[in-house]
């Protein structure tokens, strides 16, 4: 098992609403491990995003952490728990955009309008980096290169509007790799995006990912993203962790009927003519609203089964050889 | 094959010297699914746009054959076009978007039946429960508004009022897109019954080439306004023909871990245009 990165430990987030206290996550825990790509699953409510915004810190006004530890250990300095730092410490500002830094979604509204490409992406550099602003200019220059921008000087002066959807998206991910973060979080980052133009940034953070050697968490709805990109991956719903384990455990040999849901769910691999499978049916009996603590089954390995129940699998599936 | 419900010739779509629709051709036959497949900027919304005399195209024709028989979409007035509107109807993409946020549901799908003035006001309300029971919402939300919904609740009101009207052709426009996986998968289910039960005819604009495999027969897959290949979705995703379509193919994200994403580069598509021309 590599080293984690991050460790994410009985997480709790709760918001403010008109009704009262709405709970976002409810003991979230699970390893963001060193130079691989963590995936985090799950449908919409299920906390995927809530939890990426813990660990930068950005929890909107109403929300409030009311349990639990994100541990980071970070390659030069010693390792603290970001959801104890007070807002004047000035590793909070070092967090944000320098050790970790986000992808986001609409590449559009993550961009400023108003601001030439060249001094969004130095930007980042000159909060971060004790640099020259040529020297900035010149490592902007250098990262849109690397995230396929590079043949033309004057992308530098133009605004976000002048370009397509994905040249955008490959800007936003230069502004986020710019500063070398340890930790790249992209949060749903080709949903608006064009299939081709999808399948064009995933390889390009993938390969990014293996040339910095850095650790990605990735968050997303689509089995079918998280099959091509991720090392290991994480199933949420409704604020709790299902079931984790690498990519090919969770999506061969899942062990919690939610995953097996979801990944029956996904259309164009039913026979033709056959109904699809609705999650439901497929968990049948099964009570998803019953929290489960999640059993660990080996290294990253676990699930949020009744005990006797996820053992009993996990033993059926070695006998086949299947783990 | 069922006799056709609607024939497209050569139908065109230029804003001012942009072409967004170049000579488009096809035959949609009833109570079957036609897919249309393309990248953003490809012409599918403006295509549809045209079909349903949205926008007036540039040339071409539209006929759709209503109860009095084939009629010239794209030559009638508008007041000849009422009667054919309940004929037609689309479901749309964001069902956020798409309800009147300051009407109850019952104002929702009573409205179409008051602007075509049909039945007194027992019968309309009786229409609305049917219509209810037919997308599986109880009763009960009436007189609830929009904002007491989920995304998937939504859309099967934005389907019930689609539907309300009896329609043949239902035009669904990344109608499913924004939704859940699983919430996804009740919603196509909802379509398919309703096209077995009411035989109603589908065209399916879609990004999601998975979404298009598992409910369309047919498919239009178009790249800069035209059509580049067309015929039955089981032979387009087994033996795609053209360039642009294997490019599109290769693009879909296997949720198989085993089998590698291997998008073709978009290089191959360049004798794809000239070939065109």
């Amino acid at each position: 098992m590599i080293a984690p990165l991050v460790s994410i430990k009985d997480l709790s987030v709760e918001f403010r609403t008109d009704t009262g206290i709405a709970s976002a996550l409810t003991g979230v825990s699970f390893d963001i491990p060193r130079g691989q790509v963590t995936a985090v699953v799950g449908e919409s409510g299920s906390g995927k995003s809530v939890t990426a915004n813990c660990i930068m810190r950005l929890l909107a006004a109403s929300g409030r952490v009311s349990g639990g530890s994100i541990e980071l250990f970070p390659a030069d300095q010693s390792p603290f728990d970001v959801i104890a730092l007070k807002p004047s410490d000035s590793r909070l500002h070092d967090l944000r955009g320098g050790l970790v830094s986000m992808v986001f979604q609409e590449p559009m509204t993550a961009l400023s309008p108003v601001h030439t490409v060249g001094d969004q992406v130095s930007e980042a550099i000159l909060s971060h980096r004790d640099v020259s602003r040529e020297e900035s200019q010149q490592r902007a220059m250098t990262m849109l290169q690397r995230v396929g921008l590079g043949e033309d000087i004057a992308l530098l002066e133009r605004y976000p509007f002048e370009l397509s959807g994905g040249m955008r998206q490959r800007v936003v991910i230069a502004m986020a790799l710019v500063c070398e973060p340890q930790l790249l979080i992209c949060d749903e980052p080709t949903t608006a995006l064009d299939v081709t133009i999808q399948a064009e940034i995933l390889q390009l953070i993938r390969s990014l990912q293996q040339e910095l050697d850095n650790a990605v968490l990735f968050i997303t709805h689509d089995l079918g993203v998280v099959a091509q990109i991720a090392h290991n991956v994480v199933v949420m719903y409704q604020g709790r962790v299902l079931e984790t384990g690498t990519v090919r455990q969770v999506l061969k040999t899942p062990l919690h009927p939610y995953t097996r849901g979801l990944i029956a769910a996904i259309p164009g691999q039913a026979r033709l003519g056959q109904r699809l499978p609705t999650i439901e049916q497929v968990v049948g009996d099964f009570d998803l609203d019953e929290p489960h603590p999640l059993v660990p089954l080996s290294a990253g390995r676990s699930v949020a089964l009744p005990t006797q129940d996820a053992q009993a699998r996990l033993k059926a599936q070695m006998e086949r050889g299947d783990v | 094959m069922s006799e056709p419900l609607l024939k497209v010739s050569h139908l065109s779509k230029r804003f001012d010297n942009f072409v967004a629709v170049d000579d488009v051709s096809f035959t949609l036959p009833s109570a079957r699914t036609l897919g249309i497949v393309g990248e953003s900027g490809s012409g599918k919304t403006t295509l549809i746009r045209c079909v349903l005399r949205a926008l007036q195209p540039s040339s071409g024709e539209v006929e759709f054959r209503g109860d009095d028989g084939w009629q010239r979409i794209d030559q009638l007035s508008d007041k000849a076009l009422v009667p054919l509107r309940r004929e037609m109807q689309m479901i749309f993409q964001d069902p956020f978007a798409s309800l009147n946020p300051r009407m109850t549901v019952g104002q929702i799908l009573e409205e179409p039946l008051i602007i075509h003035r049909l039945g007194d006001k027992a019968t309309r309300r009786r229409t609305v429960l049917e219509m209810l029971d037919r997308v599986q919402m109880p009763h009960s939300v009436l007189s609830r508004y929009p904002h007491a919904f989920s995304g998937g609740q939504r859309q099967r009101i934005g389907i019930a009022r689609a539907l309300i009207l009896k329609p043949s052709l239902v035009v669904c426009d990344e109608s499913v897109s924004a939704l859940d996986v699983s919430v996804q998968a009740q919603i196509i289910n909802l379509l398919e019954d309703l096209q077995r039960d009411l035989g109603l005819t589908y065209i399916f604009v879609s990004h999601d080439l998975s979404v298009v495999r598992h409910i369309c027969d047919d498919l239009l897959v178009m790249y800069h306004g035209k059509v580049v290949e067309s015929g039955a979705v089981a032979s387009i995703y087994a033996a795609p023909q053209q360039p642009y379509t294997r490019l599109l193919l290769s693009a879909i994200p296997s949720p198989d871990p085993d089998i590698a994403l291997a998008p073709l580069p978009r290089s191959t598509i360049a004798e794809q245009s000239s070939a065109g021309d």
